[in-house]
């Protein structure tokens, strides 16, 4: 096994399902020579040639477009999005094609479409580098939504990803890229979508989450282990849509105390359903109410860095509502 | 007018042009300092060689015209009029930056100079100033509006759709085009077969012009010719503006990996502002005296700049939720 940063999971996962499947291949903004802004594709075009990996012109709807027409015709491209702030232009095709194609023909199409985005804040890059606009996908049946929150299911779930049928949007966070190190086995290994995993037992309050967010709940359940003696469940949601309910809802039935975090805005976030289904299917075992830690409803993230620091869910913010649901 | 008067006319304003070209330039190089030394957040992407378009086209507006910029847009907001004190107290994320600093680089407003913003979404400002120059169009205003863009955009959906209608509408609205050859690290000749960009004009029936944006005063001729023609009723025109960045893509990119060193040499032999100079000179409009006074004034306008902007507040973390509705 060797050690590797959530980037470098994510470029090997790549190389391997390329070489594994001539059907695999990429496209999008200065992937090729350059490996692409943070460097996910590095060494991918020279090893699989620029036929395979392809630089297109700055034009993400027919980068998307583009790439739906070719999963309906027996390939299976893996798309970049250079920043989730720039997938807007490719939204009606996502929306209006990738995600009602298996459904609109019965079953005769599907879409084996992998959407590789870069999405969330924390790194100062404005308004328009920021974004989490996971809930955009979410609320669109016929989407698969995928956060890995470290290097170990990056990996795993993106070869899932690129190997499942039906479109997925695969959300990486830009902050984890190279701030967390994990080992990653060196052999073919996938992580099954749509499946959550218990990340730290714990048998006073569960914390739900995922992306670079599950990393800060992890460090906050630390502390609130080390400074109070409670025992924080986290939960990593991995797949956001569709969701695995059932790995919550026994959780919480054993904790009877729930927290939600996200870094996307409140209204509508993941935390919305999640409270929602908890409150339907498990508000007998509830002790107090169900927390959220979330971005605010605002437009966007601010560039000045105290307005980006308000943000941005903190370690701080997260265990205080564990304390708060704990002591309630 | 005899070519030869027109000439003379146009000199007249060269150093003014000179000086404005300096204060867009000098301006960027004290932003890539500061960025440098880790005293500016955020991403920026510098103007540095480009400044004859910004200012041969922004210098033919009046006050109240619009102009929509990109993410290169420092110089845009310069040349419409935005103090560089206010456009650098904006990077440094400060209230008195012109959008109380929670836009940066790339969301700077300034609508009391008809300056309508920078963009962080390429291809966006092309549909966004032909709906300026609609609303200038139902208003009778006679404002003339321009939409600015690079090379990137213009194989995006956004331009074909904006200029088709703008052009369809006959809309006061000028397309400028600055052509640095690359899109990040992507060369126009990889990205499109047609490098022309002013010959898609003829795809939309309105004029297409191509012009040195290293040649302040063609610029000007294109820019006062079209915006002419457009403030009285005349439609919309194209403009490309063949250009350079000095300089990385953006703060960061050492700019090296996908053109040569030999290439940003010649491009840099080509200098709008020294060719401006030059002409100067030559043309017994200025001499070495005047243009190392214009010179330190600009330097001391950008020392106040970043007097300013340094010692102005920081906003408030409780202010993250003003301005939502
Ligand atoms: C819709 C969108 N896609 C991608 C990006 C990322 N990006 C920022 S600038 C840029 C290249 C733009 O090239 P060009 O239009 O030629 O302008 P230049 O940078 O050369 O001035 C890219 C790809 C973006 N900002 N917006
Ligand atoms: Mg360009």
């Amino acid at each position: 096994m060797a050690v590797m940063t959530y980037i470098d999971a994510i470029t090997s996962a790549l190389r391997e399902e390329m070489a594994r499947d001539e059907r695999v291949f990429m496209i999008g903004e200065d992937i090729g020579a350059m490996g692409g802004v943070f460097k996910a594709t590095k060494g991918l075009q020279e090893e699989f040639g620029s036929a395979r990996v392809i630089d297109s012109p700055l034009a993400e709807g027919i980068i998307i477009s583009s790439s739906i027409g070719a999963a309906m015709a027996g390939m299976r491209p893996v798309p970049e999005i250079q920043f989730a702030d720039f997938i807007a232009p490719a939204m009606d095709s996502i929306v209006e094609q990738a995600a009602k194609l298996r459904y609109r023909s019965a079953g005769t199409q599907t879409c084996p479409l992998t959407v590789r985005v870069c999405y969330g804040g924390g790194v100062g890059g404005g308004l328009y580098h920021s974004q989490t606009n996971t809930s955009w996908f979410i609320h669109t049946p016929g989407l698969i939504v995928v956060a890995p929150s470290s290097p170990y299911d990056a990996k795993g779930l993106l070869k899932a990803a690129i190997r499942n049928d039906d479109p997925v949007l695969f959300f990486e966070h830009k902050k984890l890229y190279r701030s967390v190190k994990e080992e990653v086995p060196a052999e073919d290994y996938t992580i099954p979508l749509m499946k959550a995993a218990v990340k730290r037992k714990g048998s006073d309050v569960t914390a739900i989450s995922h992306g670079y967010m599950l990393q800060l709940t992890l460090q906050a359940a630390e502390k609130m282990h080390k400074e109070q003696g409670a025992e924080v469940e986290v939960i990593d949601l991995r797949t956001l849509a569709p969701l695995d309910k059932d790995t919550f809802l026994e959780s919480v039935a054993r904790t009877s105390r729930a927290v939600v975090v996200h870094e996307a805005n409140r209204t509508l976030g993941i935390g919305a359903e999640i409270s929602a289904i908890i409150a339907e299917e498990a508000f007998d075992c509830l002790d107090a109410p169900i927390a959220r830690v979330t971005g605010p409803d605002i437009p966007a993230v601010p560039a000045s860095p105290p307005l980006e620091n308000f943000y941005m869910p903190s370690v701080e913010r997260i265990v205080a509502a564990l304390e708060r649901t704990l002591e309630y | 007018m005899t070519e030869a008067i027109a000439e003379q006319k146009d000199l007249a304003l060269l150093l003014d042009y000179y000086r404005r070209m300096l204060e867009l330039r000098l301006f960027e190089l004290k932003v890539q300092e500061l960025y440098r030394n880790a005293r500016l957040p955020g991403f920026v992407h510098l103007y540095v060689g480009e400044e004859a378009s910004g200012v041969g086209v922004c210098a033919n507006l009046k006050p109240e015209d619009l102009i929509f910029s990109t993410h290169r847009g420092h110089g845009h907001a310069i040349a419409k009029g935005v103090p560089a004190k206010v456009a650098l107290a904006e990077l440094w994320g400060k209230t008195t930056g012109c959008s109380g600093g929670r836009g940066g680089s790339m969301h700077m407003y300034a609508p009391e100079y008809g300056f309508m913003g920078t963009n962080g979404i390429v291809g966006a400002p092309i549909p966004l100033a032909t709906g300026g120059a609609l609303s200038a169009k139902l208003r009778k205003s006679g404002q003339v509006v321009v939409g600015f863009f690079g090379d990137g955009a213009v194989n995006s959906g956004s331009f074909h759709e904006a200029v088709n209608m703008g052009s369809v509408w006959d809309l006061p609205i000028i397309y400028v085009c600055e052509n640095n050859l690359y899109a990040t690290e992507m060369a126009f000749s990889r990205a499109t077969k047609n490098t022309s960009v002013a010959s898609r004009a003829a795809a939309y029936g309105l004029p297409g012009v191509v012009v040195d944006g290293q040649d302040v005063l063609a610029v000007h001729r294109a820019a006062k010719e079209a915006i002419d023609r457009a403030r009285s009723g005349g439609g919309p025109t194209l403009i490309e503006c063949k250009t350079y960045r000095y300089v990385g893509h953006h703060e960061g990119d050492p700019g090296t990996d996908y053109r040569t060193k030999d290439e940003v040499e010649q491009w840099k032999k080509n200098d709008p502002i020294k060719r401006a100079a030059k002409v100067l000179l030559e043309a017994g409009l200025a001499d070495e005296k005047k243009l190392k006074e214009v010179e330190a004034e600009v330097v001391q306008l950008m020392e106040d700049a970043v007097t300013f902007a340094e010692n102005s507040p920081e906003p408030l973390a409780s202010s993250v939720t003003d301005h939502v509705f």
